[in-house]
C-alpha cells in the first residue's frame, strides 16, 4: 500500500500542517499553550504520510456526529 | 437558501454555530421561505437557545460522561447472550465488549475483519471467492483426498483432491512448493505424496511419525496471517468478506480491496496502521454499535470524550489503573482509586508533593472542591 493511501480512508480525517503564523494565531484563539493540546507521534502513520516534522501543530478537521465539521489540533511530539 | 447568507447572518449576530446548524438553518430558510429580517430574527434566538444548551465552565462532563455510560451499562445482561453469530463467525457483544474498548486491549477476544472491493470487483462473486481463499487460512488438511499413517513402513501418504484445489482456487504448483518447503523427506509422485519421519531414536519413533502427521495436516497452504475461517456475505449490490481474526495492513495492501471502507475492530491495530485520529473514530464506532445492539442509546459526546481522552497523549490508553486514572498528577486522586498503598508509599520515598488541584484531593481533606462555582475565586476589594 502507497502511504498516501490510508489518508483516503474514512477513518483518517484531514490533517493538515499549520505554519508558524497559522500556529500563533490558534494558540491565541484558545489561549493555551501548546504543550496543552492533545498530541499526536512522530511514527503516526498519518504524520508519515503527511510529512509533518516534530513541534508541528496538526489542524484536524473531524467529521462529526453532532457539529458536521469539527476542527481540532493535535501537536507532533519528538 | 444560500448557505453564504445565513454564514453571514450568523457573523453578523456573533454567533458560533457549528457547520451542521448553519446547514440546517439554510434549509429551514429555504422551506419557510423567510425573509431577511425573519432569519435575523430567528439566527437571534438560536444563539439565545444555543448559548443556553452549552455545558457552563466548570461542570463535570467526566462524571456525568461516566453515569451516563454507566447506567446503560448495568442494564446489560451478565454474561448471558453476549456472543451473537454473524452468520459463521462469533463476535463478542454486550458488556464484556464494552470492557475490552475502554480497557484498551492488545489482544482481543474476537478481533474481525469487513473486507469490502473496488466498484469493478464488488459484484463480481469469482474474484471475490479467489481473494476469500488467498486471505482465509487454508491448511492442507482441507484439500486432502486420502491420508494414511502406516506404522509397519513407518511412512505417510497422502492423496491431493484435484478437485478441492480448483474449487477453492488455489495453484497446484505452489502447494507442491510450499509443501517441499516445510518437509524434507517428500516423495512427490502427482497428487500422491509420501512423507518420512526424521527419526533420532527408535524408541520415538512412533511418537515422532504421529507428529508429523498432524504438521503435514496443519502446514497452511493459503491465507493471511492471523486471519482463520472467512464468511463472504452479499450486502445489498456487493460482496462483502467477514473473517475471524484480523490483520489490516496485509489485506490493505492486497489488489481490489476498498482502502476507503475495509476496517477491522481490533482498535490497536487501527492505531498502528491508520493513526491516532483513525482510533479515536473506532472507539466511537465500536462502543456505539455495541450500545446501540443492546438497544441502549448512550449520547455520541459522552463516548466522544472517552475517546479523546483515551487517545489525547498519541497513543491509546485505557480507562483505570493501567491508563488514564494511574497517571494522574495528583498522589492522593491515584491513592483514591486504586492500589492505595502503592502509591502512598511510593509518593513518600519519591517525595512527591500534592498541589490539590484536583477534585478528590480537596474531599480528602475537606476544602471545598474547583468545580461549577467552586471554580472560581473571589476577589474583596480593600476597604480604604
Amino acid at each position: 500500500m502507497v502511504k498516501k493511501d490510508i489518508l483516503k480512508h474514512k477513518l483518517v480525517p484531514d490533517h493538515v500542517v499549520l505554519k508558524k503564523n497559522q500556529i500563533v494565531k490558534v494558540l491565541k484563539a484558545m489561549e493555551v499553550h501548546p504543550e496543552q493540546l492533545p498530541k499526536i507521534k512522530l511514527d503516526d502513520p498519518v504524520v508519515k504520510a503527511i510529512g509533518a516534522k516534530e513541534g508541528d501543530v496538526i489542524k484536524i478537521t473531524r467529521n462529526s456526529q453532532t457539529a458536521g465539521k469539527f476542527v481540532s489540533y493535535r501537536l507532533v511530539l519528538g | 437558501m444560500d448557505i453564504k447568507k445565513v454564514e453571514k447572518v450568523v457573523k453578523k449576530k456573533k454567533a458560533d454555530f457549528p457547520e451542521q446548524l448553519i446547514e440546517d438553518i439554510a434549509e429551514a430558510a429555504e422551506r419557510h421561505k423567510l425573509k431577511a429580517a425573519e432569519l435575523d430574527e430567528l439566527v437571534g434566538n438560536l444563539k439565545k437557545a444555543y448559548e443556553r444548551a452549552e455545558v457552563e465552565s466548570g461542570e463535570a462532563v467526566g462524571t456525568v460522561a461516566a453515569q451516563s455510560v454507566g447506567e446503560p451499562g448495568t442494564q446489560m445482561t451478565m454474561r448471558t447472550f453476549h456472543y451473537a453469530g454473524v452468520a459463521e463467525l462469533n463476535v463478542t457483544l454486550g458488556l464484556p465488549r464494552l470492557i475490552e474498548i475502554v480497557d484498551a486491549r492488545k489482544k482481543i477476544s474476537t478481533p474481525t475483519m469487513a473486507i469490502y472491493f473496488d466498484e469493478d470487483y464488488a459484484a463480481d462473486e469469482e474474484f471475490v471467492r479467489t481473494m476469500a481463499n488467498r486471505i482465509g487460512k487454508i491448511t492442507l488438511n482441507d484439500i486432502l483426498m486420502d491420508f494414511n499413517v502406516n506404522y509397519g513402513s513407518m511412512g505417510l501418504s497422502i492423496e491431493i483432491d484435484e478437485e478441492q484445489v480448483t474449487e477453492k482456487r488455489l495453484d497446484y504448483d505452489e502447494i507442491i512448493k510450499k509443501i517441499e518447503k516445510a518437509f524434507k523427506k517428500v516423495e512427490i509422485n502427482k497428487n500422491l505424496l509420501s512423507f518420512e519421519p526424521t527419526i533420532s531414536e527408535a524408541k520415538h519413533a512412533i511418537r515422532e511419525l504421529r507428529l508429523l502427521a498432524d504438521k503435514v495436516r496443519d502446514l497452511q497452504i493459503s491465507g493471511i496471517k492471523n486471519i482463520g475461517k472467512v464468511v463472504i456475505r452479499k450486502e445489498g449490490q456487493e460482496w462483502v468478506i467477514h473473517t475471524e481474526g484480523s490483520n489490516l495492513g496485509a489485506v490493505l495492501k492486497m489488489e481490489g480491496v476498498d482502502k476507503t471502507r475495509t476496517t477491522t475492530n481490533d482498535i490497536h491495530e487501527v492505531e498502528k496502521v491508520l493513526g491516532i485520529e483513525a482510533a479515536r473514530n473506532a472507539i466511537i464506532h465500536e462502543a456505539q454499535t455495541t450500545m446501540e445492539e443492546q438497544g441502549l442509546t448512550v449520547d455520541v459526546r459522552h463516548i466522544m470524550l472517552v475517546a479523546d481522552m483515551m487517545t489525547a497523549d498519541g497513543i491509546v490508553k485505557s480507562i483505570g489503573r493501567h491508563g488514564i486514572s494511574g497517571e494522574k498528577a495528583s498522589v492522593l486522586a491515584r491513592a483514591s482509586f486504586e492500589e492505595t498503598g502503592k502509591h502512598l508509599l511510593r509518593a513518600s520515598i519519591r517525595g512527591e508533593v500534592d498541589h490539590l488541584t484536583g477534585i478528590i484531593e480537596n474531599i480528602i481533606i475537606g476544602q471545598p472542591i474547583p468545580l461549577g462555582t467552586g471554580s472560581v475565586g473571589v476577589i474583596m476589594k480593600q476597604r480604604e
